[in-house]
Parts: structure tokens; sequence; C-alpha cells
């Protein structure tokens, strides 16, 4: 009795908490699935998916659409072709989706399956991968597979790290998106001299670092005097040289990276 | 409860080692008990020879404080010795004087007692030590391989083992209890506490009181029901149960609903504390079941997350005091309960301190359990406050918000400490951490887990790396954003600290006071440090590389004082220099 009316209550405050995430994404709709879109592709999915593929998405040997793990496709268009097309060796039909529908599904499955949770959209690697070292500039700081700088994180399993939706934060919105160990870190010794770098570890006594110039730093709290770490990202917002379908071929060719050497 | 899995770890074990209990005595591993009796009489005559533990020994151990004989140290579990060779101003000559090696993996959670120069521990699973406390040096090691049944959420620990006589008594992961020879290291008898098919266990040190050895048992995650139990140390026969979670009948059973209270939890998971004058005992009750879905089981749930005070004789109920009702926190109230006799606002009064993992520091007079003060040491948000009685106006935070403190709490199992010369209590507290918690219907299936949903770690950003149950590696990737940990100096009087120290990782640290006034004291960074218990100021500190989860314990032989302290897998043993 109780417990229901308590129940009821939480999952009231779940709707709540859903919407206004719904609202805060609503701002950078143009790289994102809308939250009507991840909920028709909910009905979609358990209406015309789920057979094969399972509730969970992991009904197919070899696949996760949860987890975004495919056997040959990577961006929107090539999941969009499989299931528009199908693939008929291995014994998927072709749906016949008005578009709005197969954006629906995307979305649903961009999302995680999460109805309140946010999709982003994946363009194209191949152009993701130009843009990444050209327009974007994002090899100026970042390094993959062994080429360019060591100043900003290196990126090379960054796909296998991280899922779409932060990845787009990271470069919609760096700040935001930060990993607190990646702060910048500024310090100046009893001596005088400032180093600057980007944070390594940290303890109670002591901070490790890569400074500006690559070199790796560990320094004892108590030389210095001053320690400071940066609240703001040194990277520049994505949107400030790259259009939303860009940014999303950017983010497919992030995924791509998965590290393994 | 603390949370991962330490099964496979249990059966790593259990597949390693045949026969069930194996001694190893100078090297020589033997099946054969007449073999190794034979070595062992020659490695006896070598050890320091002491008189038996008695319990008037224990009752005093106060007074011989080259020895550390409980778990607690003594009866009112201040852990405050009166050894006061190491001093402030010399505390920089210390060195590590022996190391002892984990021969096992996984985090070492062990308290050892030392008797009249013999150093006693256990490791994980159910391994015991005996140690020359002056070299590290081993006299003999005892085997005990749990069942490949046994089940518990948070790693294979074992936090030590208790002596009376010449008899070691050790809980174990399995549900047994077992009399262990101190001399050689060979059992005594052994036997089954509670069920480990479902999944009881025994992770804490056994506490000797009078002619009894009294354990409780842990399992809080599975859906067990609570209880600790005293047994006759010469045979192992129960003398009492106390029911943690009351059945039919029994006072307290109104604050469950239906049959919630079959699968109610309230394990018992660290040991107890003893006031011989009141003949009670003081023990701390772990989190109802299942842990974060209080919507399942309607009611105050007792005795889960209380202290109850027990004739130490009968194990009657004497008074109870509840700090967290029908609580969806995992806020286990295991704590140790530390003893003091204070001047209560002008009045001589026997008090019960106790940092709670809920997030608020207590005191209450320990002859009623009447309520005497309540406050908040880190940021609290399940509860607004406490009413006059003490009891917490609960705030429930919507889906999706962080409840501070969070899963792990504002403070946990490790040992706080007392000093009588400062009048402070000094604890391990985690500021700044909060989970977000899910809680789901849970169906009780026996020896399962039974935790009603799941909890998240609130972080700055969105899939950053979060603070583990133990520490997640070397690199510190959530950083103080996620949480810091501190040692807080309380004033019993006012609730409010006197000073603290922050620490930039959370920290699992147990706390020692000595009569010189230093305060020793680690955490999940690896550094072991001894403080100004007046101040808080930093005397002396060494990196040892690995977490410090347990607290220190300080001894004397042969007119040296020692103090060891576990790091990673290691006990390192220190003592001043001879210069």
């Amino acid at each position: 009795m109780s417990h229901l009316r308590v129940r009821l209550l939480t999952l009231a405050a779940c709707a709540v908490v859903a919407l206004a995430a719904t609202r805060a994404s609503a701002q950078v709709a143009d790289h994102q699935y809308t939250s009507a879109d991840i909920e028709a592709g909910s009905r979609l999915y358990a209406n015309q998916c789920a057979l094969c593929h399972g509730p969970n998405g992991d009904g197919i040997n070899g696949i996760d659409l949860r987890r975004g793990v495919f056997r040959r496709s990577v961006s929107d268009d090539d999941l969009a072709r499989v299931i528009s097309t199908g693939i008929a060796a291995a014994g998927m039909p072709s749906f016949r989706f008005q578009p709005v529908e197969l954006t629906a599904v995307l979305a649903f499955i961009r999302a995680g399956f999460d109805p309140s949770g946010t999709a982003v959209k994946v363009g194209t690697p191949g152009r993701g991968q130009a843009l990444f070292a050209g327009k974007g500039a994002c090899a100026s700081c970042h390094r993959v597979n062994g080429a360019g700088p060591r100043t900003a994180p290196d990126l090379s399993d960054i796909g296998a790290i991280r899922t779409p939706s932060t990845l787009q934060r990271s470069l919609v919105n760096p700040t935001s998106a930060m990993l607190p160990i990646n702060k910048p870190v500024r310090a100046v010794t009893k001596s005088g001299t400032t180093i600057r770098g980007r944070r390594l570890n940290e303890d109670t006594y002591t901070v490790q670092l890569i400074d500006d110039q690559e070199r790796l730093v560990s320094l004892i709290k108590a030389d210095l005097r001053e320690y400071e770490v940066g609240k703001t990202s040194p990277m520049p917002p994505a949107t400030a040289v790259l259009s939303s379908g860009e940014i999303a071929d950017v983010l497919a060719y992030l995924l791509t990276l998965k590290g393994g050497l | 409860m603390r949370y991962s899995t330490g099964l496979a770890e249990a059966r790593h074990y259990a597949s390693r080692h045949v026969p069930r209990w194996t001694s190893v005595v100078s090297g020589f591993s033997r099946t054969g008990a007449l073999i190794a009796a034979t070595l062992a009489i020659g490695t006896m005559t070598l050890m320091a020879q002491g008189s038996a533990v008695t319990y008037t020994r224990i009752l005093n151990a106060a007074a011989e404080p080259q020895n550390w004989l409980t778990y607690n140290g003594t009866y009112n579990s201040q852990r405050y010795s009166t050894l006061a060779q190491v001093t402030p101003a010399n505390v920089t000559r210390l060195e590590p004087k022996w190391v002892l090696q984990n021969q096992v993996f996984g985090a070492w959670q062990s308290n050892p007692i030392v008797v009249d120069g013999v150093m006693y521990l256990t490791e994980r699973p159910n391994d015991v030590m005996a140690v020359d406390a002056k070299t590290g040096r081993m006299f003999w090691l005892y085997r005990w391989t749990p069942s490949p049944d046994s089940r518990v959420c948070c790693g294979a620990n074992n936090r030590g083992v208790a002596i009376l006589g010449d008899t070691l008594f050790m809980g174990t992961l399995d549900g047994h209890l077992i009399a262990i020879d101190a001399k050689n290291g060979k059992p005594l008898w052994n036997v089954t506490v509670a069920d480990v098919k479902l999944a009881y266990s025994i992770t804490l040190a056994p506490l000797i009181i009078k002619d009894k050895v009294v354990v409780g048992v842990g399992g809080g995650e599975f859906g067990i029901r609570g209880f600790i139990a005293a047994f006759d140390p010469k045979t192992g026969k129960e003398a009492w149960r106390f029911n943690a979670v009351p059945g039919p009948g029994e006072k307290g059973h109104e604050s469950w609903q239906g049959d919630a209270w079959k699968s109610g939890g309230g394990s018992v998971w660290v040991t107890g504390s003893y006031d011989p004058a009141l003949n009670l005992t003081y023990w701390g009750i772990g989190n109802p079941g299942p842990d974060w879905n209080p919507f399942q089981r309607p009611g105050d749930n007792l005795y889960t997350d209380s202290v109850v005070a027990l004739d130490a004789d009968t194990g009657e109920l004497k008074w109870h005091f509840q700090f967290t009702p029908n609580d969806g926190y995992d806020y286990d109230s295991v704590q140790i309960p530390v003893l003091a006799d204070l001047t209560w606002k002008g009045t001589p009064t026997k008090v019960l301190m106790w940092a709670n993992r809920n997030g608020y520091f207590y005191v209450l007079d320990r002859a009623t359990g009447k309520f005497l003060l309540g406050e908040p040491f880190v940021k609290v948000n399940w509860s607004s406050g406490l009413d006059a009685n003490g009891r917490p106006i609960q705030t429930r935070q919507p889906a999706g918000i962080a409840t501070y403190p969070g899963n792990q709490g504002g403070t946990n199992w490790y040992p706080p400490s007392f000093s009588p010369r400062t009048g402070l209590f000094y604890f391990s507290a985690w500021e700044n951490y909060g989970t977000i918690y899910h809680p789901e219907d849970a169906t009780y299936q026996p020896g399962r887990n039974f935790s009603g949903g799941g909890f998240t770690v609130a972080t700055p950003v969105p899939g950053a790396p979060s603070i583990g149950i133990g520490r997640r590696g070397p690199i510190n990737n959530w950083t103080d954003e996620v949480g810091n940990g501190a040692v807080m100096a309380m004033d019993p009087h006012t609730g409010k600290p006197k000073w603290k120290v922050t620490q930039f990782d959370v920290t699992d640290g147990g706390m020692l006071t000595t009569a010189s006034d230093l305060l020793f004291t680690g955490g999940r960074e690896g550094y072991f440090h001894a403080l100004d218990a007046r101040t808080g100021a930093l005397l002396w500190k060494t990196n040892l590389g690995g977490q410090i989860v347990m607290a220190p314990v300080t001894f004397q032989v042969e007119g040296q004082q020692y103090v060891s302290v576990i790091a990673g897998s290691s006990m390192f043993t220190f003592g001043l220099r001879d210069n």
C-alpha cells in the first residue's frame, strides 16, 4: 500500500528528471536524436526487432545493439541500409520503415535502449578522419596511434572507452565533459619556476603531470609556492569550427579508434 | 555492505588446498599430524614463554601495553596505548624493522594480536600465522580451506583471531568457529555456527568475555538473518544466541511486516566491546536486506543499523539504539562501539561514542542507551536532522539525485580511537562522496544475492572514473572531485571536529593513539602517518606503496616499542633507530 505509493512517487520523480534531461539536451539537438524519436523507436523495436534481436539487443551472436556492437556497421547510414535492405545470407529481412520510423529505431539503438537517454548521430568515419587532421585541427593537440603531440589525452583507444554520447559531449562542450584527472594544472615552485601541464595522477602530497614540453614531471606539493587545478578545458568546442554533420563524422571516426596495439 | 565478489578467490583457495586444514611448521608442510607435531616441539621451546592469557589478563589488558590482547586492544575499544617510547620528538627516527609479505592476494584487513612476543594474525581466506613479533619470522602457519559454497560480498576477508588460555579462535568464511592451539597451530575443535549454503560467513575477530567466545555472522547482501552467539571455549558448544532480526514472539519483531524478517539481514561483521562493570557487551548490527529497497520491507527493521547492549552472560537484550530505521542506503552500523567515562554536562557518565556510516556522530549513555548527542560530520541529505531521541528525520532524495553520504558511508568498519589524554575521538571520514540509488524488487533465493537494485557513484562528469569499494589501481583518476578522505578529531562534547586533516583520496585507515599523544593512521594512497594527536600536525610519514585498510597496533618486545601496520599485501613493523 504505502509501498506502492512510494514506488509511484519514485516513478514520477524519474519522469521529471527525464524531462529535465531532455530539455537540457534539446540545446544540442542537431547532433542528436530527440527524446520523441527514442520513445517511438522503443515501440517499433519491441514490435519489429525484438523477436530476433531480443529485448536487450543481444539476441544475435556477435551483435549487441544496446552497447553499439555491430558486425560491420559503423555509421547511422550503415545501420539504416542494413535495416532497409536486410542481410539475406544472415536471415535478416528487409524492413520497409518510413524515414521517421527509421530515424526512431536508430535513435533507440543509439540511446542504448534507454528511453530517457540521449542518442547521438554518428556520421562517416572516413570524412571524420579527414576533419580530425584538417579543418577540425584535433591532431594539433591529440595523438592517435603514435602520431601527434602528447599534450592532450591520447585518443588511440577512445572509441573503446567512451560511449558516443560522452564523446559528443566532449566535442561540443569540452569543459563539461573533461574528466577531473585531465584538468590542466599550473604550479609555481619556491624558486619561481612556473610549470604547466596535464594532470596524470595526484595524492595528498604529490602530483604527477606531463608538461607542455611533454616531460613527465612529479612535484611535491610542499615544495610549491602555488598549485592550481584549472576549471576549464584547453580544448575549444568543436562547434566553433565544425558543422553538426561534421561533428557527427568526427564522432564516427573516434568510435573506430579501439586501441589494440 | 562492501561490494564486489570474493567468491572466486574463495573457490581458488578451495581448489588449491587439500585437505581442509594443514599446518606448516618450520617450512615443512605435512598432512600427517604426528610428523608436524614432532617438529613443532622443537619450535615451541624457542618461543617466548608467557603465562596463559586468562580472562583477568584480558580484563586488565591496558596494564600490559607491551601486548595487544584483543582485536580492539582493550574491552573499551579505545585503541589507545600507554606505550610512549616513540614520541613527537623522536618519531622521525622510526625505521622498518621487519616486513611480512602476504602469502595470498587481496586487500588485507586483518588485525593482529600480540601476546608476550608472539604475534598472531590471519590472512585470506582463513590462514592463521604465529610470528615472532621482534623479527617477523614465522613459528607456524595453519590453513583452513573454506567450503567452495562460501559466498561473501566483498572479498575473502578475515579480521583476526581471539585468544584465551593457550587457545586461539577464528571464525571462517564458511561459517565455522575453530579453536586452534596457540603453541603449534593445530585445530582443537571446529563447529558450524551457521549454514554456508545460506551464505552465512564469519569475517570478524571473535571476542572473549569471561568463559565465552562471542562471534557474529556476515552475509547481509544474501538475505541472511543475522545473529550474535557465544560459545564454550573448551568445547565449542553454543551458550547463547541473540537474533539481530527478531522472530515472532521476540521484542522488536513488530518492526517487520509479513515474512520480510526471514531474510532481513542484520549481519554482524565487526567485533564489539564490553563493559565489565555493567556486564554489557555492545555490538553494531549491519544493514537490512534487501540493501537498497526499503519499500520492500516497511517498518523500522530492528535491530538492523543499531547498536545492541547484551547481557554478557545470557545474550539478553538490555537496550538498543537504532541509527537508521528502514535503511535504504546500506548504512551498516558495524562501527566499533568506543567506550569512555566522560563528565557529561557536569555529571560523570559512562558513554559510548560512535561515528556512524550514515554520516552522524553519536554519543549515547551506555548504561541505558539514552541519546546524548548526534551531529553530522559530513554532508548528509538522506536526513534533515535528528529528533530529541536521536531518530533521524528522513528525507529520501528523488530518483537520479545523489544521496550523501554515499554507499560506503561517511565512515565505515575501520577502527576509530579515543585518547583519554586529549579527550578526542579519531576516525577516518569520506567527504563529498555521494551515490545514486536504483532500488528494485528482489526475490529471496537461498544463498543468492539479495541486494534489491544497485547504486552508482556520483561523478562530476558522466562516465568519469569513480571511487571503488577498494582502491582501483595506483592511478587516482577519479580525483577528490568524487570524494576525499579526512582524519577527524571529534570533540564528543560538541559533536564538532576539533581539527581535521584531509587526504586527496578517500581512506579506510584505522586509528591508533598513544600516551605520547601520537596518532598513527594511513589511507588508500599508501602513506603511513604519525600526527600530533592534539593538533593534527604531520610529524612523520612514509610511503608504504599499498593501501592501508586497517588500524595500526603497537606493542613492545625486549624494551623496544613497535608499531605494525598492514599496507597492500605486506605488514610493516616499525621501531626507533638505535642511534
